[in-house]
Parts: C-alpha cells; structure tokens; sequence
C-alpha cells in the first residue's frame, strides 16, 4: 500500500456532509463491479439517480399518466399539473423571472440547436460573426457551424491559457460590431473550469450581444441564478442534474423569446390552425410541440427536490473538497499530468499518463470496479489545442467520497505496475 | 504491493502483448511502397498507416507500419506485420477475414484459431468488447488498402 496524504482540513464540509446516507438514496451504487465495489467516477458523461427520482416515474406512471393541456378529465388535469409544477420548480432553482421563460427540451444539445434554428436564423446575416471559445462541447460547437455556413456568418474562437482559462481580454478583443451572439461553455466538461460568466456577460452586452451559456456541467455543481447572471439564454440537461435522460430546460430571457420563429410545428406549440394560416401559441408552448416528455419533467423536477434538500451550496462546497484532495493525490503520482488546472475549477479530473493510452487507463480502472471516461470528451478541438487525441476522466458528485479517489490513486498505481 | 490479477483483467495485458506494445516490430516508413492505407478512430485517436511492398510474384517483401494509440492497436499492428511477410494478398485476406471472424467469435473458445499463430494471443481482447476495434483497426487498414491496390491496378491495365 502506497502512503497518501492529501490533508484534512479541520472544520470542513465534509464532517456535515453525510455521504453514507447521501448514498444510500441512489440504489446503482449499491453494486459491485467485476467483483469490486462500484466507484463511479463519469458524473460528467451522467448522474446517477436517487431513489426519489426513479419514484417520481413510477408515480407518475402508475397513477396519473395522460396527456397535458389536452383533456378535461381528471388525470389529464393531474398530469398537466404535475408538468408544470415542474416547471415552477426548476424555474425557482436557476431563479428565473417567469414559468413562460423556461421550455422543456431533450436536453443541452436539444436547446442549443433550438437557439440557433430559431434565433439564430432571424438574427444572424451574412459577414456576422458568433464568438464560442476553445473549450466548447461539439453540441455548442456544430449547431452554430451549420447556421454560419446556411448564413455566410464567421465562428470565432475566444482563446483559453494552458490552464484552462479564458483569456479575457482576447475574448473582449473579438466583440465588435458584427458580433451578434456570444455562445459560451459555463463549465468545461473536459477540464472542469469555470469561466468568469457574469464578466463576460457584461463585456458582451456592453457591445449589445446576447449570451448563451451552456450550463450542461455547471446546474448540479454551483448556484446557477439567470437573473443575477443577466444571461440571455441559459441550457442544460436534466440526466447530469440527477434526472432523468431526454429532459433539459432552454431558459430564454422572455422578450428574445417572444420575438423568436417557433423551432418545431405540430400539437401544443398552436392557438388555431386553418389551412391558410396558424396562430402560435404562446410561451412557453409555442416552443414545445408535440406530447412532451412529461413523466421526463416531472423526474426533473423531483432531482431538483432532491438538490434542494441537500442545498447546492453544499454540494458545491463538498465537491470542491473532493476535488482538491483529488488533485493532491494525483499530483503525487509523477506519471500522470493534469490537463486543466484553472484557479476556479469544478470536480473534473482530466489526466493523461506517460506512454500510457487513456483506454488502457480505463480498461484497467474498470477492472477495479472504477468507473471513469476516457476519449476526447466531445471536444476535439480542445484535445488538437493540448496536442493530445484523448484524457482520461475522473468526475465527481456528491456521492462521491476521499475513499473513491483513494481507490481511483491505487488503480494508477496499478496501471503504472502493468505497464512498468 | 499486491500483484496485477489475472482476475477480472483476465490477461489482458500478458506478455506478448506488451513486448509487442514496448518494442512494436517492422516500425518503418516505405518511401517506394506497392501499397498503403490510413485508418483513423477520432474517438480515442488510435491511427495505423500501413505500408507493404511486394515482389514480382507478388509476395509481401517489406512491411512499414506508423502506428499511434492504445497498447492493443499497437501490439495487433507490430503483430500482424510480422505475419505477413511472404504472404501474398490473397493469404492476408484470408488471415484478417479468420482474425475478424475469431474476434467476433464465442469469447469462452479457449481455443479459437490455432491457424493463427502469435495474433492467438489477442484473442483475449475478445473479453473486452469495447476494445474489439483496437484490435480492428489494422485489419481494416489492410483490406482498404488491398482493395485501393487492386483497383488502382485495374485502371492501370
Ligand atoms: C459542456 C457540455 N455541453 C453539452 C453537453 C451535451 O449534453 P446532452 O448530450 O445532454 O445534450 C454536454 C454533455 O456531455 C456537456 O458536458
């Protein structure tokens, strides 16, 4: 056995923080793995979900299913209410101003391309230009190429440091007075940094750009508040929230909205429709056509419980002492170097190991029961911006425990013997 | 320090395997090859450029391989080059159809192919089916390659 010791510090979060009983609620952690006990370590790639979440389903599923906003009978009436409970709920947890500013989506991807489709399509003309950065995910990367190119608009790319930060001033330096969107990852989801948003929100509208902010890792890590942040739009994905898969929200500062074509036509995003002509609907359903994913919302909206109940800022707190004594572990090891070291980071663990490939890594962790990504995490130009094809990564959650990534420093020991 | 198991890794990671990976055989680049291929996975950045040269019957003389990656891909690409030497195209076609076809295979075979020789020792790659196409990927760079070759002969004629 291999001495670690990362420091505790005394009076911490972590002694308030009771991940024995937090655990028990999520019944997936509750297995081996390859004859070891399960360390899950992909809270990035998806949460796991408590037991109060898979509840909510099988409520919803075995007692008031039917469909929303359509039907006069009581289940309908139960369903609808169920669904846009959910909705206020959510709406009260980023702290919206209005119900009508949040639409229910697939999830990040989803609300991404709906912005570029819609808005994007309305607002963005030959020669404009649209500034993401180096570290985006593919999904806040492609939708916004495919629009430029039908557009003849110009991507531009806000450069980060070797770190992982977003260089300020070059990003302030590509406003001007082409820009007309601003479409920026709150945090990496390959290298866990957290960008300054309120400051970039600023210096974009101080040029009169509106700003989305892809929230995909942020909402379960850190207090997301819309209104403080002013940001105009703001996307994420119920599944990396605790959720269920096939639900994330779309907030959408209501006038830009208003002002916004419909993305999809069909049932419930209309008022009235002739063969000649068609009245939306009005926010938010204008947005959302088709049978929603209710039973999908309605899960959302208990993870948002569940969140509440344990308190985000104690979650962020914990995570962010997970993620410091992770660090120290894995600095201890000469062999792995870290690939994203931001001063204000969240609990991502990016590394890549001499001579070792990142398959190898996770092949290996696997084996130890260790569940981690690895691959270039949906973000290739960032991967070519490192000079590396892959990471291997360790995410966590407030599930996790010093114990997990105990396990997780004594697996790389194990990989290096492998390969010694 | 407890000892690497064999148990769950199931030997993966044996010892020709990594002899191969640590000392990969035939790296080289043909600056006059008869043939050549470049397969690309995006996802993990495994990537083989493969190179053969062949003799008037038309037998393989000399292999380069460039090779990038995970240890399986490299092990399969050092592998697999030292059995094709004195192959003909037909031959490798029919080595990397029965490689395919063991990969694919029942994994609780303990023994799949003797026919084929040292690759048999990747074989175990067959327990860890995310892993099936780093062992793939050479293989389909060498059946690209055999079929650019014979259509850019083809269109010689
Ligand atoms: C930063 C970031 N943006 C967007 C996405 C896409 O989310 P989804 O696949 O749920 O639409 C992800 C998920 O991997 C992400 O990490």
């Amino acid at each position: 056995m291999t001495d670690r010791n990362a420091s505790t510090q005394k009076g911490d979060p972590l002694l308030e923080f009771d991940v024995a009983k937090i655990k028990d609620d999520f019944p997936i952690l509750k297995q081996t793995v390859n004859g070891k006990p399960l360390v899950y370590l992909d809270n990035a790639a998806t949460s796991q979900k408590p037991q109060s979440v898979i509840d909510a389903l099988v409520d919803y599923y075995s007692a008031d299913n039917s469909n929303v906003h359509r039907g006069v009978h009581t289940l309908s009436q139960r369903a609808t209410d169920h669904y846009e409970e959910a909705r206020s709920k959510i709406r009260r947890f980023i702290n919206a101003d209005d119900d009508r500013e949040l639409i229910f989506v697939r999830g990040t991807t989803e609300a991404i391309n709906l912005v570029a489709q819609t808005f994007g399509r309305e607002n963005i003309r030959e020669g404009d230009e649209i500034i993401i950065s180096a570290m985006e995910h593919h999904s806040n990367i492609v939708p916004w190429q495919i629009l430029c190119q039908e557009q003849g608009a110009t991507l531009k790319i806000a450069p980060i440091d070797d770190s992982g930060e977003l260089l300020l001033d070059d990003f302030e330096n590509l406003l001007n007075p082409k820009t007309k969107l601003v479409s920026l990852v709150h945090v990496s989801n390959a290298l866990g940094s957290i960008i300054p948003a309120k400051r970039v929100i600023e210096m974009a509208h101080a040029h009169g750009v509106p700003v989305l902010l892809d929230g995909a890792q942020a909402v379960a890590h850190c207090r997301v508040d819309v209104q403080d942040l002013d940001c105009d739009f703001y996307a994420f994905s119920g599944h990396k929230l605790y959720g269920p898969t096939g639900i994330g929200i779309l907030y959408g500062k209501a006038d830009l909205l208003e002002a916004m074509p419909p993305y999809q036509g069909g049932g419930e995003m209309i008022r009235s429709v002739t063969f000649e002509k068609t009245l939306y609907n009005v926010l938010p359903h204008k947005f959302e056509a088709g049978t929603p994913n209710i039973a999908g919302s309605i899960g959302l909206g208990a993870a948002v419980d569940y969140v509440n109940e344990l308190g985000i800022e104690r979650i962020g707190a914990y995570e962010k002492q997970l993620l410091e004594y992770g660090t120290e572990l894995l600095s201890q090891i000469s062999s792995v170097q870290l690939i994203g070291t931001a001063q204000d980071k969240s609990g991502i663990l990016s590394f890549v190991m001499d001579g070792i490939h990142p398959h190898d890594i996770g092949t290996i962790l696997d084996a130890e029961g260790i569940a981690i990504r690895t691959g270039h995490h949906c973000a290739q130009p960032l991967m070519d911006r490192y000079g590396i094809a892959a990471t291997a990564r360790a995410s966590l959650a407030f599930y996790n425990t010093r114990e997990d990534l105990d396990a997780l420093a004594e697996a790389i020991d194990r990989v290096i013997e492998v390969f010694s | 320090m407890p000892n690497v198991p064999d148990v769950p890794l199931d030997g993966l990671y044996g010892d020709l395997i990594l002899e191969h990976f640590r000392g990969p055989r035939n790296r080289a680049v043909l600056p006059d090859a008869d043939l050549e291929a470049e397969e690309f996975n995006p996802f993990c950045g495994d990537r083989i450029i493969l190179q053969l040269k062949l003799d008037d019957t038309g037998r393989v003389v000399q292999v380069g391989v460039q090779s990038e990656g995970c240890s399986i891909i490299q092990a399969t690409a050092s592998l697999m080059s030292e059995a094709m030497r004195g192959k003909k195209l037909e031959e490798l076609e029919d080595l990397a159809g029965l490689f395919r076809e063991t990969m694919r295979g029942n994994t609780e075979d303990e023994n799949p192919s003797a026919d084929l020789g040292p690759l048999q020792s990747l074989t175990v790659v067959r327990r860890f089916p995310v892993r099936i196409k780093c062992a793939l990927l050479p293989w389909v760079a060498l059946e690209e390659g055999i079929k650019n070759y014979r259509s850019s002969q083809t269109r010689d004629q």
